[in-house]
């Protein structure tokens, strides 16, 4: 009846395990509590759980992504702290037990937090940006949240029924296989890709067609703002990569559950063909993780320079370049299984060249600041930290993409710190200044710029804290993901390492803060224009949060910096001459509902429950079939209700509120005098 | 009364670009169906001759009986056409028929295939025989299962032109589950040339 699930599932086998179950376990309780006090249920309901609204779930999946950064940063910690106290014994964690969290921390931050984090920001921010009232397909969007949170889920839910995988994040046959992990962990890691994969996928392909078909006039490709240009080539990347994942996850799957051979070691297996086929996918995604975070870097230093993006062409040539040149590079994360030289040279040469355009990208950057009239806000500062820090990361990788150098180098904690160096500023630094930068929009207030500050400084130091000691280590001949070790030459550097680890938990204790006073003192930084920053794109000219629909009337594009151009014609904030009707998706119970049947999916095949998984199968096709049979899936907004929700947000904006263009008026070279016609 | 009137304009306007929208969809979402065909043909090419001291594909394969297969499903692309001939000239029962025969021949090859996988399982040469035969039947079985959804496809739509009638948004739906059908066609001929042929040969 409940396949393989009994009583021993509950993780008695440490202290430590039982506390993160108790946490867990105790957590969901108390939010739970919490929204029945409230009496929340409804309208969480209602207005957010069942919304299709691409802000909102935008919202959600933010939500997620720092619920599971706090998650995924404790195992970090608790790594952090093991290999600091383990010099020739046992520290406190079980060696099952660490393996478990240094395969947890990979997925989660990877899964969880990084994809969650920029699938987020991108459906608050791109509709926006291109002047689109939604997504293409809202309902697909809602599915695409529920079954990412299905896959989080199972993660959460392995922590207090049964273990994690033990196999790593990248869950390398033949120790990833039945005959060497035969209990339930790879599995729980195995669906948990699986579900989430097919949410990605359905969201990659949601980017795509949102960007190609939903632009508003006069949007040409050429005028897309950078975010909205990566967004477009990574939903591009999800489309071919994310496919793989789900191919050697359902292969593994087949092979731990039905006893075929694709990688075992004996009766015909390749395990050559695993670590292929996930790197297919696992390359391209370091850049679907990497280029939004590049988007929001090229927005945000832009405004906080007060000048139009330097080089913007060559910046959407560069990521172009990039997106393509990340399917050419997969084979150098195994150098040292054997290819031959010729084959690492051309897969080595191939990874040195990705430098370039990134290199590109950076003078850009750099241009963009040269003699701009820089502001020190949050985001502007994670950017120029990401500047820095991520130069250092790329050089360690070009170190790295030498095939010679690497046979040295490989699997040591010298390429910890490396992939660190290039996520943690390259990708995590740009979603906080993404944060920081959009809250207002998502919100209607400002985040507190000195907690900003302060989580910026703590992050930064607790990133070099804790990882240069790693590269060092590396060269010392440290090997990743040890329990324990002998060296006592190694212990100063793993101190000093666990010391930036317990920075960086400051660095997210003051994020946590900055939210709670941002909160608390919302009604005095309220953002009524809803441009707060004298934001250059299209996002920044709805109100902040912006109404349902976003856009009132299309707006009409005849810039690269479309609003920016729109407030030096002195079009921006007019109303229209008349309002027309305008046409919502309605909300819809079928996105939970997938994915929870998602999740009870997963459940019953990580536990052997045929029957519950059959189940869960036809429902969910019938949930499927139900959609594809309704006509009625949008309503009317009607044009006085439009109206009065416009009429309501001009009245609130007085001249004071509006930012002096004047300065940024073009003026004849010789006169001085403005330019005619702009104004 | 007019704002109903003008209400149902505009819902219609915004309907067809989003019918649009979703063709092109559809046309991604193939493509990551192709990507996903595509590493498993290649999957297959990798281990295709790991049959691990068990049956090797010349000892499996019958080409006559794919022969049929391939007949059963190139006719099914045929009849679909029809049927969107049919539709395009708005003659609902014709598509109708035309969708019956389609899924009639569409259920012809899923019982022709199950037949063989059940033959070759009875002769000891299950998925979990070789690498050779895991890899041969997640290919083929993963094209089948596909097949199988076309035909539930198919069953939902008949009903849809039968309660619906031939409107907008079930020719849409229509179209695309065509798009689905052939492009299943075209991993067939994939399947026949590269696990089939190369394999009696």
């Amino acid at each position: 009846m409940l396949g393989r699930l009994t009583l021993d599932a509950i993780p008695l086998y440490s202290w430590v395990a039982m506390g993160g179950a108790a946490v867990t376990v105790g957590g969901g309780i108390a939010v739970f509590l919490l929204i029945t006090y409230l009496r929340a249920w409804k309208v969480l309901w209602t207005d957010w759980l069942t919304s299709v609204d691409h802000k909102k779930i935008g919202i959600m999946y933010v939500v997620l992504a720092l619920v599971m950064l706090v998650r995924g940063f404790v195992d970090a910690l608790m790594m952090r702290a093991q290999q600091a106290v383990a010099l020739n014994n046992e520290g406190y964690l079980p060696p099952e037990h660490f393996e478990q969290i240094f395969s947890s921390h990979g997925t989660i931050m990877i899964f969880f937090v990084a994809m969650p984090f920029l699938t987020g920001l991108i459906n608050i921010i791109v509709p926006q940006q291109i002047g689109a009232r939604d997504v293409a397909f809202p309902f697909l969007n809602s599915v695409s949240l529920w079954l990412t949170a299905a896959g989080a889920a199972l993660v959460l839910v392995s922590l207090v029924v049964g273990k994690f995988s033990t196999a790593g994040w990248t869950g390398y046959p033949p120790y990833s296989g039945i005959e060497y992990n035969p209990g339930v962990g790879v599995d729980y890691w195995l669906w948990a890709l699986i579900v989430s994969g097919v949410g990605s996928t359905a969201s990659g392909i949601n980017f795509i067609v949102t960007i190609v078909k939903n632009r508003c006039p006069g949007m040409t490709y050429m005028r897309m703002p950078m975010f909205t240009w990566t967004t477009l080539c990574i939903s591009i990347l999800i489309a071919f990569a994310f496919p793989a994942l789900t191919v050697v996850a359902a292969q593994l799957t087949l092979d731990r559950t039905l006893g075929f051979h694709f990688f075992t070691n004996g009766d015909g297996g390749n395990m050559m063909l695993f670590a292929n086929l996930l790197w297919i996918w696992g390359h391209p995604e370091v850049y679907i993780l990497i280029l939004p975070a590049f988007g929001i870097f090229s927005e945000v230093v832009a405004t906080f320079s007060r000048k139009r993006l330097f080089g913007y062409k060559s910046l959407v040539y560069a990521t172009a370049c990039i997106a393509i040149l990340s399917f050419t590079v997969w084979l150098h994360h195994f150098f040292t299984m054997g290819s031959s030289a010729n084959v690492n040279a051309v897969f080595g040469i191939a990874t040195m060249i990705i430098a370039v355009p990134t290199g590109v990208k950076i003078f850009d950057w750099m241009f963009t600041m040269y003699r701009g009239r820089i502001e020190f806000h949050p985001s502007m500062v994670f950017t120029i930290g990401f500047m820095v820090t991520f130069v250092i990361g790329g050089v360690t990788g070009v170190l790295l993409a030498l095939p010679p150098a690497d046979y040295l180098m490989h699997n040591s904690t010298f390429l910890v710190a490396h992939f660190h160096n290039m996520l943690i500023p390259g990708a995590l630094f740009g979603y906080f200044a993404g944060l920081n930068y959009w809250f207002p929009k998502a919100f209607g207030f400002k985040l507190d710029a000195k907690w900003g500050i302060r989580s910026f400084w703590f992050w930064i130091i607790g990133f070099y804290l804790a990882f240069m000691p790693l590269y060092v280590l590396g060269f010392m001949g440290m090997s990743r993901r040890m329990e324990h070790y002998a060296d006592p030459n190694w212990q100063p550097y793993l101190i000093v390492a666990a010391l930036g680890a317990i920075c960086v938990l400051c660095g997210i204790i003051c994020i946590a803060i900055q939210l709670y006073v941002s909160a608390k003192n919302w009604g005095s930084a309220r953002d009524i224009t809803g441009d707060p920053w004298n934001g250059r794109t299209l996002d920044w000219a709805t109100s902040s949060p912006p109404a349902p629909y976003n856009f009132a009337v299309q707006p009409d594009v005849r810039d690269i910096d479309a609003f920016h151009d729109m407030k030096i014609r002195g079009v921006a904030y007019q109303a229209p001459a008349n309002y027309e009707d305008i046409v919502m998706p309605k909300s819809s119970a079928l996105g939970p509902i997938i994915g929870a049947l998602g999740f009870v999916l997963g459940f019953a095949f990580v536990w052997y429950i045929w029957w519950l998984a059959a189940l869960a199968l036809v429902l969910g096709l019938v949930c499927v079939g139900i959609r594809a049979c309704d006509d009625d899936t949008d309503f009317v907004m009607p044009a006085s209700e439009v109206a009065k929700i416009e009429g309501a947000r001009l009245a609130q904006i007085t001249a004071a509120d509006m930012h002096d263009m004047q300065d940024f008026v073009p003026v004849g070279a010789a006169s001085g005098a403005p330019l005619a016609g702009r104004v | 009364m007019t704002e109903t009137v003008m209400a149902d304009d505009i819902l219609e306007h915004e309907e067809k670009k989003s019918l649009e929208s979703r063709e092109f969809g559809f046309w991604v979402y193939l493509m990551t169906d192709a990507v996903i065909f595509a590493l498993l043909f290649a999957s297959y090419v990798v281990l295709s001759k790991n049959s691990a001291a068990g049956p090797t594909s010349k000892e499996l394969f019958d080409l006559g009986h794919t022969a049929g297969e391939t007949a059963l499903l190139l006719f099914s692309s045929l009849t679909f056409g029809f049927a969107t001939i049919a539709m395009a000239a708005g003659q609902a029962g014709r598509v109708v028929q035309w969708l019956i025969v389609t899924l009639l021949l569409g259920l012809g090859f899923l019982a022709m295939e199950i037949i063989e996988f059940h033959g070759m399982i009875a002769q000891g040469a299950g998925p979990g025989t070789s690498g050779f035969l895991s890899a041969f039947f997640t290919l083929v079985g993963t094209h089948g299962l596909h097949v199988a959804f076309g035909a539930v496809g198919i069953c939902v739509m008949i009903g849809q032109v039968l309660v619906k009638g031939l409107t907008l948004p079930v020719r849409s739906r229509l179209f695309r589950l065509g798009l689905f059908w052939h492009f299943l066609d075209i991993v067939w001929i994939g399947i026949f040339s590269v696990v089939y042929l190369p394999g009696v040969m």
